[in-house]
């Protein structure tokens, strides 16, 4: 299957390209941030959104798997978390190196990082979970359930815990005031990015399930060989 | 119905239990042991005045949760072990089933609480200086444990390493109200106003209401798998 077309990996790759002359060379620095480090709002916030709506693509999946029992949809569920816990790795990595820059600090248990912290964990346990189970279907019933016990709990730390506590990250794009408060070189820089590093997650994302799909492929033909 | 069977298979568990006492004595043992080892390594000198609430409300939670993690994965890993878990599939409905087993992990936990917290403190020589507060968090907490543990050990009764991914897959859900947990014990220990802690309270009560809500909608899924 053709996830991607050549002209859409041309125009991905050379949109990566402008943002990153976009990032550095474009946009001017942020005032109130120390130096140049505002210019990482162009990678860390589509890594957490990518990591969020990964995370959001697995748990969607298990409860459809639950739902259908269609195997693919375990497939779908599994490479989002694998990816989710890529994308949530490197905002934590981007954070870590701004929280240095701006505050001295590469950690500070922050209430951020720390609901970020938890996130790896809870993705790494769902894997770890997969690895113990050899049975398709049986890995996919107890990792979907797991997937979503793990999502009820977890928005809870996303969204709740940094929000009961006093956190020195820097207001959410989507703030409390409702609008998105950049200058326009920096909201047109930022928003190119948002779109291509999500393009860059559905190709990622899409390789990454037809791959998942021909594992378990060549794994059931070898299982039938074997009962043959 | 449904109260009536979940009665019905927590009752069950208590005679089983009763007969052996293998989790409750391996559960006390344990919880024992480390009381000693913390009593005896950090002990109540060791520590400056104003140390003493951090560290030990911390000391006090990692002991509760190893004890946990040691006793409460038994519920389900021993009906599939020895093969009851089909009859006990075909006699009660899955929500009686769950709500049973959490009943009887809960009870197995409010003993090991009753034995440990009154020991710990008494160690440690950690004063409370809001008993209702510490009480409330203490409750709050155990159900919170006991929910999480529960429907964790649903799922690793059906997979190949039991043990070791019981505390793989316990541990990062169950990090959230141990945290709470903690910041509450802290807080009853030092300020005497019982409102101080009731943030803790409240994330703990919520951790509890989302945590049996899930398990109850999932648990289905899992125990028929």
């Amino acid at each position: 299957m053709k996830v991607f077309g050549t002209l859409g990996r041309v125009v991905l790759g050379v949109g990566m390209a402008v943002i990153l002359w976009g990032a550095f060379l474009y946009a001017h620095p942020a005032e109130s941030f120390v130096g140049e480090s505002s210019r990482i709002v162009f990678f860390h916030v589509p890594m957490a959104w990518i990591a969020a709506l990964a995370f959001l693509l697995a748990a969607g999946h298990s409860a459809l798997y639950l739902k259908t029992r269609q195997i693919e949809r375990d497939d779908a569920a599994a490479s989002a978390a694998r990816l989710g816990i890529l994308f949530c790795f490197l905002a934590t990595v981007t954070g870590s190196i701004f929280a240095k820059v701006m505050w001295n600090s590469y950690w500070n248990w922050d209430p951020r990082e720390t609901s970020i912290v938890l996130l790896l964990l809870v993705y790494g346990a769902y894997l770890g979970l997969r690895q113990a189970i050899e049975e398709p279907e049986r890995r996919a019933t107890l990792s979907a359930a797991y997937a979503l016990v793990a999502f009820a709990t977890v928005p809870f730390l996303m969204f709740a815990v940094p929000r009961m506590y006093a956190s020195l990250h820097p207001d959410t794009v989507i703030n409390a005031r409702g609008k998105v408060e950049m200058s326009p070189d920096i909201k047109l820089v930022f928003f190119t990015s948002m779109t291509a590093f999500t393009a860059l997650f559905a190709w990622m994302y899409a390789l990454d399930v037809e791959a998942t799909r021909l594992v378990r492929r060549l794994e059931e033909r070898a299982a039938g060989g074997n009962a043959a | 119905m449904i109260l009536r069977a979940a009665a019905a298979v927590f009752v069950k568990d208590l005679r089983t239990e009763w007969r052996t006492r293998v989790a409750l004595n391996a559960l006390l043992l344990f919880a024992f042991s480390v009381l000693i080892l913390v009593g005896y390594a950090v002990g109540p000198t060791r520590l400056s005045l104003e140390d003493r609430p951090v560290v030990n409300s911390v000391l006090l939670w990692i002991v509760l949760f190893f004890s946990a993690m040691t006793g409460l994965s038994r519920a389900f890993v021993n009906e599939e072990e020895t093969g009851t878990a089909s009859a006990l599939r075909l006699s009660a409905p899955p929500a009686a089933v769950f709500l049973g087993k959490l009943l009887s992990n809960l009870a197995l936990l409010g003993v090991v609480m009753a034995f440990v917290v009154p020991l710990f403190l008494a160690l440690m020589s950690f004063g409370i200086a809001a008993p209702g507060l510490f009480l409330a968090i203490l409750v709050f907490g155990a159900i919170g444990l006991a929910s999480a543990s529960t429907f964790i050990a649903a799922i690793v009764a059906k997979t190949a390493a039991k043990g070791a991914l019981f505390a793989v897959l316990a541990t990062p859900l169950l990090l959230p109200p141990l945290v709470a947990a903690v910041t509450g014990t802290r807080v009853a220990a030092t300020e005497p106003d019982l409102a101080a802690g009731l943030d803790a309270v409240r994330l703990l009560f919520a951790f509890d209401g989302i945590m049996i809500t899930a398990s109850f909608l999932l648990f289905d899924a899992v125990w028929r798998e």
